[in-house]
């Protein structure tokens, strides 16, 4: 099969941004960041993906999601794991940020990366997915998936999921 | 000693370590003092998982033959492990657990920022992403000791036990030999004894700010790189490996 003259990227990338993340639907996995460059050859469709945090449960969602998208495409592809550049949240589409607001997790604050060795973070206005208020608490560093941390907003006491910058 | 089998030790050794604390991480699962920082111990036995998987794998290529990832987890001795002491030593109480966390973290933060500079690409793309993890719990822990050391007349005196009780598994850490030279001499590997002071000084200053005293004069144990090891690490390799051992080959 001579896959270069049968199927175009555009259609790969359309495939790949059909691929929800298995963790937040509401983006898709380009949209995440993870797939970092696709090649096409003769024989099969290489995809770069770059995993978010190495112990990530769902690495293994995307793969098998990647495989039986493409299967119904009849197109084979080979996925290799990548791990520098290592992922970050810069890699966030804009649009993506604007639906995880919509989908009650916030957005990582730009600028702000909460990488500071120990405690020069510095204080960051994290805005309540509900009710948009900035005054909102940190109350923990790790929250209900590696990507997130758990924080709860003061004004309307609603607790809330972060999307934390690395 | 060729360089592959110097690499492989070397790998071993850093993959190890993530594994034995991603153990003993993965026990205070469902064990928590709150349900917040159960989630947060299990985020951070996730990452380590993680971390040995992407090493375990370089390994299982450097090897070849029937060396898989979970061959290594699951199918070697606990003289085969090479994972620091200080990952082994059991979780006793939330303090102990939180100061033997630390100070393993700031290490890993100064070893990984020096491993990024790795000639060996696929090492320093390891340690490029565990830097941005470990970081998180190195903040985490550092962040509880304090409240710990500097909260009430019962923490303060078990965070201060924890830190006389551990101290002695911290310059094992550091150790290094012939797999060390070897690799450092071609770029690849980190002279642990370069970031030693700024170990120390980080790990200083978060324990002055928690009104505690660093121990001294303490006798240190070595010999993980030897893969000598405390009591600890068998019971521990019980439990992990139980299924493989008992039901070889068992899958989902």
């Amino acid at each position: 099969m001579n896959l270069t003259t049968k199927i175009s990227e555009d259609l790969v990338w359309s495939i790949l941004k059909n691929i929800p993340d298995p963790e937040i639907p509401v983006i898709s996995i380009v949209e995440l960041g993870v797939v970092r460059s696709i090649v096409i050859t003769d024989e099969v469709v290489h995809i770069k993906i770059t995993p978010t945090y190495s112990g990530c449960p769902a690495i293994d969602r995307f793969v098998d999601d990647i495989k039986a998208s493409f299967k119904r495409h009849e197109i084979p592809v080979e996925i290799e794991f990548v791990y520098s550049p290592a992922w970050t949240t810069a890699w966030l589409t804009d649009e993506a940020k604007v639906k995880l607001e919509k989908y009650g997790i916030a957005p990582p604050v730009e600028n702000s990366e909460d990488k500071g060795l120990l405690f020069q973070g510095g204080p960051k206005q994290v805005r309540c997915p509900q009710c948009k208020s900035t005054n909102t608490k940190l109350v923990s560093q790790f929250g209900s998936t590696a990507c997130k941390a758990l924080y709860s907003c003061n004004d309307c006491l609603e607790p809330f999921d972060y999307f934390k910058c690395i | 000693m060729t360089k592959k089998e110097a690499l492989i030790n070397y790998c071993l050794r850093i993959a190890d370590s993530s594994l034995i604390l991603g153990q003993r991480m993965a026990e205070w699962c469902t064990n928590g003092p709150t349900l917040e920082e159960d989630i947060a111990l299990s985020n951070i036995s996730l990452d380590l998982f993680g971390q040995s998987r992407i090493l375990y794998e370089y390994v299982s290529e450097l090897k070849g033959g029937d060396t898989t990832e979970d061959s290594l987890a699951f199918k070697r001795n606990e003289r085969e492990f090479y994972n620091r002491l200080i990952t082994e030593r059991p979780n006793g109480n939330f303090g102990d657990t939180i100061v033997r966390n630390f100070l393993f973290d700031v290490f890993c933060y100064y070893f990984y920022t020096e491993l990024s500079k790795s000639t060996d690409e696929r090492l320093a793309a390891f340690a490029e992403k565990s830097l941005k993890e470990v970081t998180y719990h190195m903040r985490h822990n550092g962040e509880w000791i304090i409240r710990l050391g500097d909260g009430t007349e019962e923490s303060h005196e078990k965070a201060q036990n924890a830190l006389n009780n551990v101290w002695a598994y911290t310059d094992d850490m550091f150790e290094m030999d012939t797999t060390d030279e070897l690799l450092i001499s071609k770029g690849i590997a980190v002279d642990l004894k370069s970031f030693k002071d700024k170990w120390f000084t980080t790990v200083e200053d978060v324990i002055n700010r928690a009104t505690l005293i660093v121990p001294n004069d303490v006798f240190m144990h070595k010999g993980s790189n030897e893969g000598q090891h405390s009591e600890f690490l068998g019971h521990l390799l019980c439990e992990m490996q139980y299924l493989q051992r008992s039901y070889p080959e068992a899958t989902w």
